[in-house]
């Protein structure tokens, strides 16, 4: 059985601005009945606005007991990295459409669907067609989403991926329907090489990690470093491990004395080993990549653009910061809702047609106007490189110059995706 | 230094109340949002003054006798009033939720405030200081612009790409217009037919006719050299005369100088890096600019539509007041 999560349909049950008013009055009034007698109208005029608005939901696909979410504790049982759900960025960017959803006849819902064990994402994403859904929002493992997005392929419906970074998808599989909204691995790579070239830090040791998402960053990024001039001096693999049989892997200072480097390249998504390596290298070098300076679709010290409104909006209602993942999820609605504001329709295949035509522009927040490229529906969009509590930089960096649109200097440009 | 004609004047200058005859000073303040201060230039268009102020001081606007001048604090949800010639602080408005911009009503004691981060624009009393009313907007209200005969308030919300139209008499929004990316701030032509609004993402400022609440036509801004996602125009005023329009283009760092009737571009003014906040002195023969991120403004003769003079202000500049009239 298909089981429906928590569906919250925006408007009914919460309050609204206007009831802010009385909010005010009554606080001044001691009588909680007569906060009752002002608040009944007003909820039921709310209510019968809503009724007047025809309905669009927005469908949110995960699979309960994801091991990707597993909270993987790291020695003395700390959390190092924690991964939180994107819904909640959906949840911020419904929010924000509302009052448009009133300029254009349209209540806006969400719909959040979780898989149990033995429920596939196919059967679920069918029945929410069944009900008139065709917007989806994917957090879904690899292969799900994928076996998802080819058997969907002929649907006349959305999906927006806010979770995969892989470059791979971007260069091979590009279904018409599906829109990638996180930066890819090439893109954040390539955020970071750019910085790198601007400073003149151009040549790199790199410190690899021992998971599969550690070599794929390392691939990346080796891409990166060719793509814009960095030379990658030495590779050092290392593993978690005090023995001093295996110092050449587990010896900080060992791994990075020679040969000479501007700076450190650290890929370790676990997040254990490479916390160590800042400050504990033979030279001193600045760590970039998993610590030290990283690139990401979003932070939430981000000071210009309107950031610091998105972030104080996604703050009061999730009560945490934003992060890159989130910032995908609100970017799949807004991109939604902005494409039913200008064509005025709700069928998929002209949403679809706007979100990749020149028509379209997205408010990222972070001062580049976002879009979609053509040939793979990788959302176009600025990358942050930041500390734990600053951004240094936004890249791409204005010495980086594009034929037609300086955003395609990071990750695959056309000729690099064998997608058309 | 102003010549005072006649000694009778200076005698009433010196018997009237505090703040009663207490302007045109030909002083000049500019809010600087990130340092919390007010410059003040003199009529020589150097700095007297440098106020400190409630935290992120934005946007500005005279009372209606222009004695006195009020200020926005976001960070402090305050409108601090200051006396124009004494330049202290006179009153504060406490509790406005993030104010940006805010208009003034023509009976002298509405002011309509955008909240920031509220998704509302607010009426308060500014006299009494009383808070009247609100409205629900888009996230991200900024611009607010009163009609001269007080009936319409028009408020951008630069996330929702909407202009609400507020009709002060029935007291709600009537209207949601839905301009282009990200609009920002508005300018009324001579006999209020059009609303001008800029919209900073999709460079361009879009028209709108006030009869049918429907765009009508749109000003491309593009000065040579850039590509049309770095202009992102802010701050617009059209001349008393109605014939000229000046848009200041932020990231462009141009201050566009537009034809009115014939919606073109006339010249394109180099000034300071991301020019927001504009203001025209009474004679409109001087263009004052903000420019946020050199820390400066940036002085326009409008005649030979040149800069004639950069200053250092505060830290981010925003909004300027001229008190010559």
């Amino acid at each position: 059985m298909i089981t429906s999560g928590m569906t919250t349909s925006l408007g009914f049950g919460r309050p609204s601005k206007n009831v802010s008013l009385y909010r005010r009055v009554c606080g001044f009034l001691s009588a909680g009945v007569l906060c009752l007698l002002i608040a009944l109208p007003a909820a039921e005029a709310q209510a019968k606005k809503k009724k007047e608005r025809t309905p669009f939901a927005f469908t949110y696909v995960s699979r309960a007991d994801d091991p990707y979410y597993e909270t993987r504790r790291a020695y003395t049982g700390l959390t190092l990295r924690e991964k939180k759900r994107p819904i909640d960025g959906v949840h911020a960017g419904l929010r924000e459409v509302r009052v448009l959803g009133r300029r254009v006849g349209l209540a806006f819902d969400l719909d959040a669907v979780e898989l149990g064990e033995g429920e596939t994402a196919i059967d679920a994403v069918e029945s929410a067609i069944a009900d008139g859904h065709a917007v989806f929002v994917l957090d879904l493992p690899l292969d799900e989403m994928t076996a998802l997005a080819e058997a969907t392929v002929n649907r006349d419906i959305l999906l927006f991926d806010v979770r995969h970074p892989d470059t791979e998808l971007r260069r091979t599989f590009c279904p018409g329907h599906l829109f990638y909204m996180r930066p890819s691995r090439a893109m954040v790579a390539d955020a970071l090489a750019q910085y790198l070239r601007e400073k003149g830090w151009r040549n790199v040791l790199m410190l690899n990690g021992p998971e599969e998402a550690d070599a794929r960053d390392a691939d990346a990024f080796r891409s990166a470093a060719e793509k814009f001039g960095l030379t990658i001096v030495a590779e050092q693999d290392f593993i978690l491990s005090n023995d001093p049989r295996n110092r050449d892997r587990n010896n900080i200072a060992l791994m990075t004395g020679e040969p000479d480097h501007d700076v450190i390249f650290l890929t370790d998504n676990l997040g254990e080993f490479g916390r160590y390596v800042p400050f504990a290298t033979y030279l001193a070098r600045p760590v970039v990549g998993s610590e030290g300076l990283i690139a990401s679709g979003w932070h939430w010290t981000w000071e210009r653009h309107g950031a610091p409104q998105l972030n104080q909006r996604f703050y009061r209602k999730a009560e945490r910061n934003m992060v890159a993942t989130d910032w995908a999820a609100w970017a799949a609605v807004k991109s939604v809702v902005e494409a039913i504001s200008r064509t005025e329709a709700t069928k998929p295949a002209d949403l679809r047609t706007f979100l990749t035509s020149d028509a379209f522009i997205l408010d990222t927040y972070k001062g580049a106007p976002g879009s979609f490229r053509r040939w793979n529906r990788q959302l176009r969009q600025p990358i942050l490189l930041h500390t734990h509590n600053a951004v240094i930089e936004r890249a791409p960096l204005p010495q980086f110059l594009h034929a037609t649109n300086q955003l395609d200097t990071l990750g695959l440009d056309q000729p690099d995706s064998d997608c058309r | 230094m102003r010549i005072i004609a006649s000694g009778c004047l200076m005698i009433l200058v010196m018997a009237t109340p505090d703040g009663a005859i207490a302007k045109n000073t030909g002083n000049i303040f500019i809010s600087n949002e990130k340092s919390s201060t007010i410059s003040v230039l003199g009529p020589d268009d150097e700095i007297v003054e440098t106020i400190e102020t409630c935290a992120r001081p934005r946007g500005m606007h005279f009372s209606h006798d222009r004695t006195q001048f009020y200020v926005g604090c976001a960070d402090d949800s305050i409108i601090a009033i200051y006396d124009v010639a004494r330049r202290d602080l006179v009153q504060r408005i406490r509790g406005v939720e993030e104010p940006e911009t805010f208009d003034l009503h023509p009976n002298g004691k509405h002011l309509y405030i955008s909240n920031e981060e509220d998704a509302a624009a607010t009426l308060y009393d500014v006299e009494s200081g009383e808070f009247l009313d609100e409205f629900e907007t888009g996230e991200e209200p900024e611009g607010v612009q009163v009609t001269s005969d007080g009936k319409l308030v028009f408020v951008a919300s630069e996330a929702a790409n909407l202009v609400h139209v507020i009709d002060t008499e029935a007291g709600e929004v009537i209207e949601d217009i839905l301009v282009d990316t990200r609009p920002r701030r508005f300018a009324l032509n001579k006999h209020e037919t059009e609303l001008w609004v800029s919209a900073e993402l999709a460079g361009m400022v879009n028209i709108i006719d006030l009869e049918s609440f429907e765009l009508i036509g749109d000003i491309e801004l593009l000065p040579t050299g850039f590509r049309k996602e770095q202009v992102t125009p802010v701050d617009l005023l059209i001349t008393a005369d109605g014939r000229r329009a000046y848009i200041a283009l932020g990231r462009a760092n141009h201050v566009a100088v537009v034809d009115v009737e014939s919606r073109k571009v006339e010249k394109y003014i180099l000034v300071g890096s991301r020019p927001w906040g504009l203001a025209l002195t009474h004679d409109e023969k001087k263009l004052y600019v903000a420019n946020g991120l050199s820390d400066d403004i940036s002085i326009i003769d409008t005649d030979s539509l040149k800069v004639t003079k950069s200053l250092p202000v505060g830290l981010v500049p925003y909004g300027i007041l001229i008190d010559d009239h």
